[in-house]
């Protein structure tokens, strides 16, 4: 990926995340107000509106989505803020290389979470 | 002149680079008169304090570009900046920032040319036998013109270079003022050279590194707006990248008219001196 490439990625990943963090905050912390995606009422932390949530099926792919996004605008927004710290240029490849395994590592932590929390939330149907 | 004067304190930075391990501060008090420039003020020092006061200057009308320097913490011409309109009590005078240093406010601009040339700052065209002799006129509608006649007007003083904070912390960084002038190149209806430029552009350290501070349009003193620049090509870059962009036809060649008579009392044009 050249700068151009990069540059406008992280652009979209931020209107990306504008979307996404919409309707985190319209589920979290308007959830007295408005209730949308808490379908049992109440706080949206209450374990039936987690569960319920957790048993659609969109809602792994919401969670690794707005990771995928917000892990690559954050990262590359701090590699541009380190390189603009003025490191020396062979630490630059190094510290790329750093924050993209961080990323990978980070994205499939997140993303097997993701898919074993709906797994669980599925089987706790019977315990409701 | 009036004979009514101001005292002001100058602050000068002094550095000798063949006899000084760092710069150093030197004070002066000079009777200010209104209307007097920087450069008036640096020229009266000079012939009345210490003659082996530098600085660069040449045109002393805000045309040549040469005599950029940090006055009072701010890049400006000081030709074109009257003391009386910064201060009424102290000035601070120092080389332009993100420049290695001459000697005293004398910076070294060899980077900023060779970042602005790397850019290909001219016309790039196929038909070069075109451009070598040509038989017509490139057709411009005005229009055409204020697409890119803003950013014409760089003198390439350095003041957007000095004030520009992504430069101060990257060196490599091309900075707005070679920036600029690619966005001025590429816009012109005469250039097919976007691809050319663009290597250089989309490189690293290159315009994605603007974090559009804006300070390079406020201090700029011809008015050219280098952020706008940068952010335009940008938007062009981008559009480009998701094959959005729509391509405006170049300019024809508009030839000699033909069976026209030319009005009585309008003399013929001289022959071609060069």
């Amino acid at each position: 990926m050249n700068g151009l490439s990069k540059w406008t990625w992280h652009m979209l990943a931020g209107l990306g995340l504008v979307v996404f963090l919409g309707i985190h905050m319209i589920t979290m912390h308007l959830d007295l107000i408005l209730g949308w995606f808490n379908p049992a009422g109440g706080e949206s932390l209450n374990w039936a509106n987690v569960t319920a949530r957790g048993k659609q099926a969109i809602m792994p792919f919401f969670y690794v989505t707005f990771l995928g996004l917000a892990l690559y605008h954050g990262l590359y927004g701090l590699r541009t803020i380190i390189f603009e710290l003025g490191i020396p240029k062979r630490m630059t490849r190094l510290t790329t290389i750093l924050l993209l395994i961080a990323g990978i590592s980070l994205f499939g932590l997140g993303s097997f979470a993701a898919f074993r929390f709906a797994s669980i939330a599925a089987s706790t149907g019977a315990m409701q | 002149m009036t004979g009514q004067t101001t005292q002001i304190r100058f602050h000068i930075r002094r550095f000798n680079p063949e006899t000084d391990t760092s710069p150093s501060w030197q004070e002066f008090l000079l009777a200010v008169e209104p209307g007097m420039t920087v450069l008036d003020g640096l020229h009266q020092l000079k012939h009345t304090q210490d003659m082996t006061l530098v600085w660069r200057y040449s045109c002393r009308m805000g045309v040549c570009g040469s005599c950029g320097m940090l006055i009072n913490g701010r890049p400006g011409l000081a030709c074109n900046t009257q003391i009386l309109h910064v201060t009424q009590t102290a000035m601070t005078l120092a080389p332009l920032p993100n420049f290695p240093i001459v000697r005293d406010l004398v910076p070294d601009l060899t980077e900023q040319f060779m970042k602005h040339r790397d850019l290909k700052p001219y016309i790039i065209r196929p038909d070069t036998a075109e451009m070598e002799n040509p038989t017509g006129e490139y057709y411009q509608t005005p229009d055409d013109l204020l697409d890119y006649l803003q950013f014409t007007y760089c003198i390439k003083c350095g003041c957007c270079m000095a004030a520009c904070p992504t430069l101060a912390t990257d060196p490599e960084y091309a900075g707005p003022q070679p920036l600029a002038q690619a966005y001025r190149y590429s816009r012109d209806s005469r250039d097919m050279g976007c691809t050319d430029r663009k290597p250089a552009l989309i490189a690293d350290h290159g315009i994605f590194s603007c974090h559009y501070g804006s300070e390079c349009s406020s201090v700029c003193p011809k008015g050219v707006d280098p952020a706008r620049a940068i952010q335009l090509m940008k938007r062009q870059l981008v559009l480009d990248y998701f094959k959005l962009l729509k391509k405006k036809p170049h300019c024809k060649i508009l030839g000699p008219c033909e069976n026209a008579e030319r009005k009585p009392n309008i003399p013929a044009a001289p022959p071609y001196s060069v």
